[in-house]
């Protein structure tokens, strides 16, 4: 197929459910009322010429280009903001439309620079697209005045900004207004000197607001914001859709192709997740697909003392397989064990854990859900009887009290955080939704353009439950439960042992503020907007999980949504937003070594027996080792031989001293991975993998929404990563024989009820489905416990609040809490090899400005940040943003490697690390602490790679 | 903390957050039976209670009885 742009219909969907016909150009067209006759016309296939309409911001009605004559109308309305009336007779094309319409073109081309041959978007731009519509063949003006000839903007990494080729349609400002919210563009001047400004006249893009999440480029039409790629190579040739592989929100992108190169990434409008939006990741940050770190031969050492020694992969498979088998008949079976990702497919996660349970024989398989969103699989699965969230993304648009509690969504999940804002801003007439924000942070939604938070709680770090237990204690005492929604779909007796456990005195606002620091009015005033606001919808994110009391923060969490009734329908809901791309589909898959596709225990023999009768093995009935435990064992000389694929669970893991120690202790540590990363430095075994550019398979978003990803070029390391995993397992002696992850998936559906339904085929026929896709929901479940909840009865769980044992004292006075950026994703392997490092270069320490005075500490400084673990150091910015008593960091840095100072502790429940509680002292600091340089030279030791050995 | 330190914190842990269970000391033998893997359960066993809050201790009787078949 040859490069087409998706269809443009000019101006937004209308969502009524009343229709209207009208007659376009003689031809008769029936649309939902509230349609601009310019879409009506292009949904018949009618082209009306168009500059400043795009189907993504609303109608503006400034370049007088879409004239239309209307049978009754005087004169010749703008088709863009004219909408449908029953029975209208529209003609779009007349000689008094052509001779206005080339007037207007003509004074367009009267400022505009006539390089076509040369400019980046010849051939994919909309001017001359319309002066060649509306046969303009010549321009009559001796233009005195113009705005040519201004300086270009080069400093934002990914795209251009021309001022000369501004047409002033404003497209650009409305984008960034209205699908990304941030507001950062401005017209500046009248006339011809009207121009767009990021910010003051004084910044330029990079140093603006912008947050680079592409809508502008996408909007312009003409050459004015461009990509830098389009720049370098030209327009592409032909596009792909596939699923973008950076956060949970999981973004459709046409992949747009010249032959095997990647020039663009452009959000799809028809992707049910981002609905044609993008952040500056999945646009933009894919240039460490082909960064020269990449690893492409697989790689071998006997020691991690030793060199590496790159190896065909028939060497490499060979080696590995006799390998884990030496291990396993040294150490028995069970000193073998292995990691899943959360970036790979749904088939690759499906391969490896069916490796590890059929082939090593044990159940020794964890995923860095373990470390993410494993309280919450236990804690929704307890009380609603599923480990997901219950909507879609759609949802937000009816909510009206949106509750935020853990989760920075403008940056960890930019593209949804898009949607929210704008139905916090509220639209159309119809009044913005109300906002909660529970952070230690006031993160960047608790006030940006046109939205700030009702009730902002900054809560002290590990107190998550009390604050929850707290707004129940207001519901309920102040009669705000929904007795009926409770009698019907919950269990009355658990509901009523809970709620006499929140009403007692202990577990009111006022009585908790000394523990939550969280003022106890405020508090009130928060449980009453969420329980009396109409549609109140919870969005949670690590901030809740990553807690000694994790599970419980996540039940707490259900409670307070069954109490209020905010279960069941749009608008509602509990909605946990994943960190990566594929963490839904990565636990799903049955990457837990309790349970077995589809959320099964290990235990059960029913479900045991299909696997078994299925795979043609026995299967453990014991549940296998958790990531820590794996730790543990193998600090205890018991577990000996790990195979990580896509993790990098050195930097990502807490403690980084214990989780070296671990490494360091066994014998075999297989790193499948796209780069060395810091596993890698402890590793044997080195295995290049495939970036999700280079493979097929699926990944299953926060929606509970699986998507296709689709190869757009050869894998460069020769292999897609489901084949590296059936190169092993072949080589292990298992008769593994798929030849397409279609095959994986067909295996997946066969074995989990809540994928029977699922296929490479329907999926490439729906673009997306929600599971589950039964034979009772063939099309998905975008919203679940509609009719009642999963496990039957609602259940309410008690959740007592349990300080963590994590304390502050004289030495460690203040408390860290860690996480991400916009511009960055993890443990930055993938971003820290883009030009996103424009943005963020390091990892930053956010400190109060109290606490940065009494410790002589200013922005800029080096320090040292000390815990009971370990210590690192950073430079610190000071800022308000955090409580004092509270310090911030990101992890994205391996220089940095915050997890040196985390600690062992951990959820209760599912032994996911306390990222978010630290206790740890700042001081100034003149350099890099011992370990920070220790590590460095193991790190450059462990990467060298011996030369002279021809690889190819 | 080494690795039993670390099962007896755990379970303490465990016990603690289910102590509102109404049958905290089944609750938190099937949670460790449901999540902990043969070695770390054959490890607490032979530590013994020591250092285990009273429901986590009852809880791993509980287990290793049932393990030893009692």
């Amino acid at each position: 197929m040859t490069y087409q742009p998706q269809n443009d219909f000019g101006t937004p969907e209308s969502r009524s459910d009343e229709t209207v016909s009208l007659t376009i150009d003689g031809r008769n067209v029936t649309v939902p009322a509230g349609t601009s006759v310019m879409r009506a016309a292009a949904e018949q296939g009618t082209s009306i010429p168009k500059l400043c309409a795009t189907d993504s911001v609303k109608s503006f009605g400034s370049c007088r280009l879409c004239l239309v004559e209307i049978d009754g109308r005087r004169g010749t309305p703008a088709s863009c903001t004219t909408p449908v009336e029953p029975g209208m007779v529209v003609r779009t094309q007349t000689p008094h439309l052509a001779k206005l319409r080339k007037g207007v073109m003509e004074l367009y081309i009267s400022d505009h620079p006539l390089d076509c041959l040369t400019c980046a978007a010849n051939g994919d731009c909309e001017l001359q697209d319309q002066a060649g519509a509306v046969g303009l063949r010549d321009v009559r003006y001796d233009v005195q005045a113009t705005h040519l000839g201004q300086e270009k903007d080069h400093s934002n990494p990914y795209f251009d900004f021309d001022p000369s080729k501004c047409i002033a349609c404003s497209r650009c400002i409305r984008a960034c207004d209205e699908v990304q919210g941030t507001l950062a563009l401005t017209m500046e001047g009248r006339g011809w000197d009207s121009k767009i400004s990021a910010g003051l006249a004084s910044d330029n893009f990079l140093e603006s607001e912008c947050v680079s999440c592409g809508a502008c480029v996408q909007a312009c039409p003409t050459a004015t914001l461009v990509e830098k790629k389009v720049v370098e190579v030209g327009t592409p040739e032909r596009s792909v859709v596939t699923t973008c592989a950076y956060c949970g929100v999981g973004c459709t992108f046409r992949a747009e192709m010249r032959g095997e190169q990647l020039v663009r990434m452009v959000p799809y409008k028809d992707g049910k997740a981002n609905r044609g939006h993008s952040c500056v990741k999945g646009r933009f940050a894919w240039g460490y697909a082909q960064h020269q770190e990449r690893i492409l031969k697989p790689m071998i050492r006997k020691s991690i003392s030793d060199p590496w020694r790159e190896v065909e992969w028939d060497e490499a498979f060979a080696y590995t397989a006799s390998e884990l088998k030496r291990i396993s008949a040294k150490y028995g079976r069970n000193a073998l064990g292995g990691i899943t990702s959360s970036r790979c497919t749904n088939e690759e996660t499906f391969l490896v854990q069916k490796l590890i349970r059929a082939g090593f024989g044990n159940n020794n398989v964890d995923t860095c859900a373990r470390v993410c969103h494993s309280p919450t699989g236990y804690g929704l699965k307890t009380t609603f009887g599923t480990s997901a969230g219950t909507q879609d993304f759609d949802s937000v648009e009816d909510t009206d009290v949106i509750l935020i509690i853990g989760a920075n969504p403008t940056d960890g999940h930019p593209v949804f955080a898009s949607r929210m804002k704008r139905r916090l801003r509220g639209q159309d007439g119809r009044p913005g939704a109300k906002l909660i924000v529970i952070d230690p942070r006031r993160t960047d939604i608790v006030r940006s353009p046109h939205i700030e938070a009702q009730h902002h709680l900054p809560l002290r770090p590990g107190t998550n439950v009390a604050v929850l237990t707290a707004m129940a204690h207001v519901i309920v005492t102040e009669g705000l439960a929904d007795e009926a929604f409770i009698r019907e779909r919950c269990d009355w007796d658990e509901y009523s042992h809970w709620a006499e456990f929140v009403s007692q005195a202990r577990n009111s606002p006022e009585n908790l503020q000394p523990v939550t620091l969280v003022d106890a009015e405020e508090l009130r005033a928060a449980a009453r907007l969420y329980a009396t606001g109409g549609n109140g919808a919870i969005y949670y994110g690590l901030g809740v999980t990553e807690h000694s009391q994790g599970s419980s923060t996540v039940m707490a969490i259900a409670n307070l949504a069954m109490a209020t009734g905010n279960i069941g329908r749009r608008g509602v809901g509990v909605n946990p937003l994943r960190g990566q791309n594929n963490v839904q589909g990565a636990c799903d898959m049955g990457s837990f070594p309790h349970e077995l596709a589809g959320y099964r225990h290990i235990s059960d023999g029913n479900t045991r027996k299909l696997f078994e009768d299925d795979w043609g093995v026995t299967l453990d009935p014991e549940p296998g080792l958790r990531i820590p435990n794996m730790l543990d064992a193998a600090v205890d000389g018991v577990f000996k031989a790990l195979y990580c694929q896509g993790e990098d669970i050195l930097q990502s893991d807490p403690n980084t001293a214990h989780v070296s120690a671990g490494l360091a202790a066994m014998e075999c540590v297989i790193v499948h991975d796209l780069f060395l990363n810091e596993t890698a430095n402890y590793a044997h075994i080195f295995l290049p993998g495939s970036t999700f550019l280079e493979k097929n398979g699926t990944f299953t978003n926060a929606e509970r929404r699986i998507q296709p990803v689709r190869k757009v070029m050869t894998p460069m390391n020769g292999l897609e990563d489901w084949e590296v995993t059936q190169r092993l397992a072949q080589a292990m002696g298992l008769d593994w024989n798929y030849t397409h992850p279609s095959e994986i998936m067909d295996e997946i559906a066969r074995l989990t009820p809540t994928f029977a339904g699922v296929s490479f085929e329907r999926l490439d026929e729906a673009g997306s489905l929600q599971w589950p896709v039964t034979a009772d929901a063939p099309d998905g479940s975008p919203i679940m416990h509609v009719d009642g909840f999963v496990r039957g009865k609602g259940k309410f769980v008690v959740t007592d609040y349990v300080p963590t044992d994590e304390k502050t004292g004289p030495r460690f006075p203040l408390l860290l809490t860690t996480g991400r950026i916009l511009s960055q994703y993890n443990v930055g392997a993938q971003t820290r090899r883009t030009e996103n490092v424009a943005w963020h270069p390091e990892d930053l320490l956010e400190i109060h400005p109290v606490d940065a005075e009494d410790r002589g500490v200013k922005s800029g400084d080096w320090v040292k940040l000390a815990s009971r673990a370990g210590e690192t150091t950073l430079r610190a910015t000071v800022t308000d943003r955090v409580a004092p008593g509270v310090v911030y960091t990101t992890f994205h840095h391996a220089v940095t490697q915050a997890n040196v100072v985390t600690t062992d502790f951990s959820d209760w429940a599912t032994n996911c690390p306390e990222y978010k509680v630290t206790a740890v002292q700042i001081s100034a600091s003149n350099g890099p602490t011992e370990w920070q340089e220790e590590y460095e030279a193991l790190a450059a030791r462990s990467r060298r790679v011996e030369t002279g050995i021809a690889a190819e | 903390m080494n690795s039993v330190e670390r099962l007896v914190h755990m379970a303490n842990q465990i016990a603690t957050n289910l102590a509102t269970d109404d049958a905290p000391v089944s609750a938190v033998a099937d949670h460790i039976q449901q999540f902990w893997d043969p070695r770390m359960k054959k490890m607490i066993f032979a530590h013994g209670t020591a250092g285990l809050s009273p429901v986590a201790a009852a809880a791993i009787s509980l287990l290793a009885d049932a393990q030893n078949g009692a």
